[in-house]
């Protein structure tokens, strides 16, 4: 054992890699919630399906950033679209991608016309800005607001299936490739939906209580409770998937089990049987139990489902590198392993990651200032003082 | 008279026609080197390794990074060890990077022998199918090149290689390959690997003339593919090879 073919010894995809699926998942599943807001009606999603709208507009904005630093000629990158090779699962993505980012962008232009011109009446460069958003049309009566309102209902329909596409079509491209034993599976798809569905209910929950916080609002609990329930199921579905998958291929013991158990055993014991299925998975499975089914006061409920759904943050960050990084550990020649980790300022490193993934939160907070993104917020009593006893001499 | 002054003439016809023709003869071979003896025909390149004949000495490894200049610690074609105890286990190991030399062998192996690796040129190759440009593309002729003006070094290519022949070049920045030496082969030379071999144990040429040495070989000889469940259809056939080999 311990034999890597001599070209395998560094490992092609790096942490840019791991980030770019896991930012597509966050926007397949901001989409999703705000889709359930505008397409199936869920009113106690009303407080988060604006910003959910704008966390997946300002994510896809972001998720070809790790793919063209990653790139060894970016300056090429639009030749995907120009010259594409259709036989080639990676093609797809430019027209995938552009056909969702356009949608979205139609979507939040329809959702957020009304905020939009009443910003433009007034001055400055903001105003000047939503203008030309507005193609310089103030105009807006009932009848345009009912026109707007069908075509975002029609737009958040069409969103579902597109979404599922991107992120399927993301985890098509690591299951497609027969070579890798880790990564060929038709259920890797299926897997990467669910759980970008997963992430993206989950920093959307995250980021409501960062923002609520900062800003001392007081948590919509329906919305939250809500949030927390669908976040229970999908993840429920999500973690099954991936045992599944893994308990088949062991039950089978094939050729195959031989070098994955290993490659499981040796190299990821620690980042997928411990970190993301023993503690980032059932933790806030029971977590979510908890709040689902025993109903705690609203305060616990809610603390309950924000450690859920930051535990479940880092879960699908886990599996997304357990994936990526996972299978280009295992050499092709079945006898043994390579090693990586990112170093921390290298051009594909973990500073660069973390800015990668800072500047969507940055860009939120720069739309949120031109319109709001959050209804009218109800402000947290302000704390009682504490009382004071006399001390007694 | 006339006749013989007919005579003469046609003396001096025929030799001017014979000094043309092998004029003619001589500058022939320069315009279509090797196409005369395929009689015109476009070849179909094929690759060949008799594994009982390698003695890894690695010449062929060093032949390689000279003719091609490969990066530092990347390599177009390596030689593998295989190291078989009593017991059955195997042990692989491969010639390091800088001085092309393996190490003693294990004294406890009952068996061991070398096996030669290259790009296999698979007449489906996946490289090509996922290639996002069509950078990565199969010529007439059967070999499969990297178009370096269109590559944009996602590495894509090198995921789906099964046989992991494929490598980022760091100083390009662009995916790297064995091109069968397609500026030699192309001018009639052979490859520098094969030309290299002291033993004879790299065998390229013709697959679709039958009198080829590849053609004799492979049907002469039992051979096996690398991975053929991989629906690529390798182009580079191994004699002798044993069922270790991956």
């Amino acid at each position: 054992m311990d034999f890597v073919f001599p070209n395998e010894a560094h490992v092609t995809w790096s942490a840019m890699i791991v980030l770019y699926p896991f930012i597509t998942g966050l926007v397949a599943g901001a989409f999703i919630v705000s889709s359930l807001y505008h397409v199936f009606g869920r009113q106690e999603l009303a407080p988060v399906a604006r910003f959910s709208l704008a966390s997946a507009f300002i994510f896809l904005l972001f998720a070809p950033l790790p793919l063209l630093i990653h790139l060894g000629q970016p300056q090429r990158a639009l030749n995907i679209l120009v010259t594409p090779n259709f036989s080639s699962a990676m093609a797809g993505f430019g027209y995938i991608y552009t056909a969702y980012l356009v949608v979205v962008a139609l979507e939040i232009w329809f959702v957020m016309r009304g905020d939009f011109i009443a910003r433009a009446r007034g001055g400055g460069w903001v105003a000047m800005f939503c203008r030309a958003v507005l193609f310089f049309d103030l105009h807006e009566d009932d009848a345009t607001r009912r026109a707007d309102k069908k075509i975002v209902r029609f737009l958040a329909g069409l969103g579902i299936p597109m979404a599922c596409l991107l992120h399927g079509y993301v985890g098509f491209l690591f299951g497609s490739l027969k070579a890798n034993p880790w990564w060929s599976t038709s259920l890797m798809f299926v897997i990467f939906i669910f759980s970008a569905i997963v992430s993206g209910i989950s920093v959307l929950i995250f980021h409501y209580f960062l923002v609520s916080r900062i800003n001392r609002w007081r948590v919509d609990d329906a919305c939250v409770q809500s949030l927390g329930t669908y976040l229970w199921g999908f993840m429920i579905v999500a973690v099954a998937l991936e045992l599944l998958e893994i308990l088949s291929i062991a039950y089978k013991q094939t050729e195959e089990w031989e070098v994955l158990g290993m490659l499981i055993e040796r190299k990821l014991m620690i980042s997928y049987v411990v970190l993301q299925f023993a503690v980032f998975s059932i933790v806030p499975f029971l977590l979510l139990a908890i709040t689902a089914l025993f109903k705690p006061s609203a305060r616990i409920a809610n603390r309950l489902i924000l450690a859920s759904a930051t535990m479940l943050l880092v879960q699908v960050l886990l599996m997304r590198w357990n994936v990526v990084i996972g299978g280009q550990l295992l050499s092709k020649s079945m006898r043994g392993f390579t090693d990586y980790f990112p170093g921390i300022w290298e051009k594909e490193g973990l500073v660069t990651a973390a800015v990668i993934f800072t500047l969507p939160f940055a860009l939120l907070y720069v739309f949120h200032r031109i319109v709001p993104l959050f209804p009218t917020q109800e402000h947290e009593a302000p704390a009682a003082p504490p009382e004071v006893t006399p001390r007694v001499a | 008279m006339s006749d013989e002054r007919d005579d003469g003439l046609r003396n001096r016809r025929e030799a001017l026609q014979m000094a043309g023709a092998a004029v003619g003869l001589l500058l022939l071979p320069i315009g279509r080197l090797g196409a005369e003896e395929r009689g015109g025909r476009q070849p179909y390149w094929g690759y060949a390794i008799d594994t009982t004949k390698c003695i890894g000495c690695c010449a062929c490894m060093r032949a390689c990074r000279e003719e091609n200049d490969v990066a530092e610690g990347y390599f177009r074609t390596w030689i593998e060890r295989y190291q078989i105890k009593a017991d059955g286990s195997v042990t692989v190991d491969a010639a390091t990077t800088d001085d092309f030399v393996f190490s003693e062998r294990d004294p406890d192996s009952v068996k061991a022998y070398f096996v030669p690796k290259i790009c296999n040129h698979c007449e489906k190759s996946v490289c090509n199918q996922v290639c996002p440009v069509g950078a990565a593309y199969r010529t007439s002729d059967g070999v499969v090149l990297v178009d370096t003006k269109r590559c944009i070094g996602c590495g894509y290519c090198v995921q789906a290689c099964p046989y992991g022949s494929r490598f980022i070049d760091p100083r390009t920045h662009m995916a790297d390959k064995c091109t069968l030496c397609y500026h030699r082969i192309t001018k009639g030379q052979l490859p520098a690997c094969v030309q290299a071999c002291p033993k004879g144990a790299r065998i390229f040429g013709d697959l679709s003339d039958p009198k080829s040495e590849i053609s004799t070989i492979l049907k002469q000889r039992r051979y096996r593919l690398l991975k053929p469940e991989m629906g690529t259809h390798p182009k580079c056939y191994y004699v002798g090879l044993d069922r270790e080999v991956i």
